[in-house]
């Protein structure tokens, strides 16, 4: 290969610098807002008993560390989390695969779906704790409600735009439409699908904590309500650092496997 | 020659809520055995509905369609359809494209599998076997178009428009390869096009279709002598010019 010409050079070490520039820039926003909130405790600018502070907050994820209480909460949030994510990617996936076969299901449903899908689900988990009890039970039922409705109408729309040339093609070829769902409408919506699912994992989060908040014996959910009512607000906020991470960390794990597998 | 296909008064209309459009009337006409038979029409005529009749993939709503005499639905005859585009899936590599058909029909065994890699090799393609589509040329994918649907072994082969979506240039090397590939197969086929030089190019007779609701205005025979024996050939040919004008009076005349 040939060294690349001079202006070339020049281009790519500005886009360089301007890369290295944005990392900088994040890094110190963050130590920025740490050390102004520290600061401002440490002065008793504010009061650190209601705004905590980043020291006090590592102080006690280190004590609920040593005995391992955070990690159960962290834990039953990610149990409950992951099994609504797998339950709503699967009646999701089933569902509008169903109302994509049949014309007039699709047409009878459209309706109950679309309100169901804009009704505030934190509305149901009142209703379902009566239903299925104080358990682990009611706050998957409730996560899978936030998000499997939404998901099935997106991915239901996709399967609708489904190129009918090719459906053509696969009738050409003497296929049923079995063939046309196995061999054109799963493989051409796996992109869909996978950007379905980073939607859906924020959701079925988003519905677990509603489902902690009011059912649960542990989990963040748990702990953010029980540390507001006692007034641990190092706990609190803690908790929400911690549920800030898990989120992110979730949504990357399904983007690194779209990107290695897509 | 014997007759291969028929085609008696047929109709068809589409139905939507807004009403009624007749798209065929009256459609009558025969292709020989090993025939290259074209259709032209303006667009919008009906020309599509028309192959996907012959295919099967709708009925008509009156008339026949007979294949070596016996109506479409009892004859064995297997028909070979090429759609617009190439259609070739980009989550399969070519092999497993061009085994589409087959694998649909639940006929890909090994034998089949070593037919396919022989036909790859015959049209150049067999270093690509493993290649995703997107790495071919247009004119290679539409080769590959091709072997899936010689892979199901039809007698004939039904062609809507499959060059309309490469550039002029590929077109011309496209038309010449694909047509001579059918001719040297000794197939049946019926080409639908716009084109009026493309299809005298390739054809043996050229039908003409009326604008909406599509009726038979001519069948034109476009012999030519045996040195013009492929499409690029044909169209040095002396008699090219007078079938184009032919053919492009009878389309502008209105009856």
């Amino acid at each position: 290969m040939t060294e690349p010409s001079l202006s070339q050079q020049k281009f790519l070490a500005q886009e360089q610098r301007h890369k290295v520039q944005v990392r900088v820039c994040r890094v110190m926003l963050l130590v920025l807002f740490l050390a102004l909130w520290e600061l401002c405790a440490e002065l008793d600018l504010i009061d650190s008993f209601i705004f905590s502070s980043p020291s006090k907050i590592w102080a006690c994820f280190v004590k609920m560390s040593k005995d391992k209480t955070v990690f159960l909460h962290l834990g039953v949030t990610l149990l409950e989390t992951l099994v609504s994510f797998l339950l709503v990617a699967v009646i999701g996936v089933g569902a509008a695969v169903a109302l994509w076969a049949s014309r007039g299901l699709s047409q009878v449903l459209e309706p109950y779906l679309v309100m169901l899908n804009s009704l505030p689900k934190s509305a149901l988990a009142p209703l379902l704790i009566v239903w299925l009890g104080n358990n682990m039970r009611t706050i998957i039922v409730a996560a899978v409600s936030v998000a499997v409705f939404g998901s099935i109408l997106t991915l239901h729309t996709g399967f609708m735009q489904t190129d009918p040339d090719k459906i053509r093609l696969i009738r050409s070829l003497g296929g049923t439409k079995r063939d046309v769902l196995t061999k054109v409408l799963i493989p051409s919506s796996v992109p869909l699908i996978v950007s379905n699912m980073k939607v859906n994992v924020g959701l079925c989060l988003v519905g677990v904590i509603i489902g902690e908040f009011l059912s649960a014996k542990a989990g963040l959910g748990y702990l953010i309500i029980y540390a507001s009512q006692v007034f641990k607000m190092d706990l609190l906020v803690m908790s929400i650092v911690i549920l800030c991470i898990l989120s992110t960390v979730l949504y990357q794990v399904i983007a690194e496997l779209e990107k290695r597998f897509l | 020659m014997k007759t291969k296909l028929e085609v008696k008064n047929l109709c068809y209309s589409y139905h939507t809520l807004e009403g009624e459009t007749q798209a065929l009337a009256d459609i009558t006409f025969d292709v020989k055995d090993g025939e290259f038979f074209a259709i032209v029409g303006p667009s919008g005529c009906g020309k599509s509905t028309l192959l996907s009749l012959l295919c099967g993939l709708i009925e008509p709503e009156s008339g026949q369609i007979l294949i070596d005499g016996t109506v479409r639905e009892k004859s064995h005859t297997a028909m070979g359809y090429m759609l617009q585009k190439d259609h070739l899936f980009e989550w399969r590599t070519i092999f497993s494209n061009v085994a589409l058909g087959l694998e649909i029909q639940n006929r890909l065994d090994e034998e089949a599998k070593g037919e396919l890699l022989g036909m790859l090799d015959t049209y150049g393609l067999s270093q690509f076997r493993d290649a995703k589509p997107s790495q071919l040329s247009g004119g290679m994918r539409q080769r590959a178009a091709l072997i899936r649907t010689l892979a199901l072994k039809p007698d004939i082969l039904l062609l809507d428009e499959p060059f309309s979506a490469l550039d002029y240039q590929t077109r011309l090397e496209v038309c010449d390869d694909i047509s001579t590939i059918i001719r040297t197969r000794k197939k049946t086929a019926i080409l639908i096009t716009h084109d009026l030089s493309e299809a005298i190019s390739v054809a043996d007779r050229i039908l003409v279709l009326s604008s909406r609701p599509g009726r038979v205005k001519s069948v034109l025979p476009v012999p030519f002598a045996q040195e013009y024996d492929r499409p690029l050939l044909r169209r040095n040919a002396p008699e090219f010019s007078s079938y184009f004008n032919q053919l492009w009076k009878e389309l502008k005349t209105h009856d």
